[in-house]
């Protein structure tokens, strides 16, 4: 046959493309289920860091299921729906009509029979998605920890939203003022926010994805004040 | 099993026609993925399989290749056998694979693969081309290594992870060099890799 004959290389791309579009489902489908494990650990892992924990030998499969009690999922007015937290995609919750979004809240219980909130957030960065956790005490309103993470802002200015300096500022800072809800300013260095707001200091020179946070923070934590203002309520009448 | 010249094919790269600094082949992956020991590893690893294996399989289907698609088919074989390294990473080295992110893919682009299957494996038998791909491969991983290891030891003072440089130097005021992570510093470590290897290898410079 002639190699050079248009017949010939038209055959030859299409063996070729079949043969090796089946050769890359299959490599796909069989290491899926590995794969999929993967990124479950890696969303418990960040889950984890919200509330300073993590596991030595990486297992975090383990200190997931012994420190998270309870997981379920509200709605804006701070209603329980049915829905599994753990396999939410708060990105594409968002896109969707404000009453329908699904809220995850994963129920943690520490070693010293604390009980914190852990709450995702997502938003925009400079260059991507940003996304995050933020662990809130019972009262609702104090901050016990956040992680935050993004997917390409700039090393060394943006992407020190990664970075414990910065996530170590939000411990202790109140998302209620007075009884309404604030959320949590990012400010650059040496200002204050002029409500009165609880902020944290911005990365210098890092403004788009600091201004990220704080869009980020306002928006999804106002989807859980409802929610949050529940829990403020119930833990201040029992005390 | 190894003739002298195949001992030639595969030894060859490792020094006196190193992809990297004698071709100076593949150098963006180097300034990309070197800021860290570990993943300058691995990288070199899925580079080292990506090339031997697409060098075995144009070897074998070289007489069959229609010249006017010869590029084409090249790419398909190597697209493929990238996304299976991909694959396989985000299976089993899951951390190293989030690290190296969209370099993985990109080895697609590295010129060392083209340069490889288009000058050895389209005019060799699949022995010879493995050798070349192995040897390539390893050159490349060397050159990445070595960069590596320099900027991991004086950018974060640590290697593969572990705390190497002592606290007792810190305290008495040394510090990690910022610098070193940045990529500018990998091509400055590749340039003095270059003239130190030149130096020793006469025959390489020219006039």
């Amino acid at each position: 046959m002639n190699k050079q004959s248009n017949t010939y290389t038209i055959l030859y791309s299409a063996i070729m493309v079949v043969v090796v579009g089946a050769v890359l489902a299959l490599t796909y489908m069989a290491l899926k289920p590995k794969q999929e494990e993967n990124i479950a650990n890696d969303k418990r892992m960040q889950i984890l860091s919200a509330v300073h924990l993590t596991a030595e030998d990486g297992d975090y499969k383990a200190v997931y299921d012994k420190y998270v009690t309870e997981t379920f999922v509200v709605n804006k007015n701070g209603e329980k729906v049915d829905g599994d937290a753990f396999s939410i995609n708060l990105a594409n919750e968002l896109k969707m009509q404000e009453a329908e979004i699904k809220l995850p809240v994963f129920v943690c219980t520490l070693d010293n029979g604390e009980v914190k909130y852990i709450l995702p957030v997502y938003g925009a960065g400079l260059w991507g998605p940003i996304w995050g956790y933020v662990a809130v005490n019972n009262d609702g309103t104090t901050i016990y920890g956040a992680y935050f993470s993004h997917q390409g802002e700039t090393p060394g200015l943006g992407a020190e939203i990664a970075k414990p300096e910065f996530q170590a500022q939000f411990e202790g800072k109140e998302l209620y003022k007075d009884g309404e809800f604030r959320a949590i300013d990012v400010m650059k260095a040496g200002q204050k926010p002029a409500d009165n707001t609880d902020y944290v200091n911005a990365i210098s020179g890092g403004t788009v994805t600091s201004k990220g946070v704080e869009a980020m923070l306002k928006k999804c934590l106002t989807y859980y004040s409802a929610y949050l203002d529940q829990l403020r309520k119930e833990n201040t009448t029992n005390q | 099993m190894l003739s002298k010249k195949n001992k030639e094919v595969f030894f060859n790269p490792f020094s006196k026609n190193n992809p990297v600094i004698v071709q100076v082949l593949g150098i963006c992956s180097v300034l990309a993925v070197t800021a860290k020991l570990e993943p300058a590893i691995v990288m070199g690893i899925s580079v080292t399989a990506v090339l031997a294996f697409a060098n075995v399989i144009i070897s074998l289907i070289r007489n069959t290749i229609p010249t006017n698609i010869r590029i084409i088919v090249q790419l398909v074989v190597v697209a493929a056998l990238v996304i299976i390294v991909d694959q396989v990473l985000k299976a089993y080295n899951y951390e190293v694979s989030k690290a190296l992110s969209v370099f993985i893919g990109l080895i697609i682009t590295n010129c060392i693969l083209m340069g490889r299957l288009e000058a050895f494996a389209l005019s060799n038998g699949p022995w010879d081309s493995f050798l070349d791909g192995v040897g390539n491969g390893i050159g490349y991983a060397l050159i990445l290594i070595i960069v590596g290891f320099f900027r991991e030891l004086l950018g974060s003072g640590t290697l593969l992870g572990f705390q190497v440089i002592p606290q007792a130097l810190y305290d008495l005021g040394y510090q990690n060099n910022g610098l070193m992570i940045l990529p500018p510093m990998a091509l400055i470590t590749v340039a003095c890799i270059i003239w130190v290897h030149r130096s020793r290898n006469k025959d390489l410079q020219e006039n």
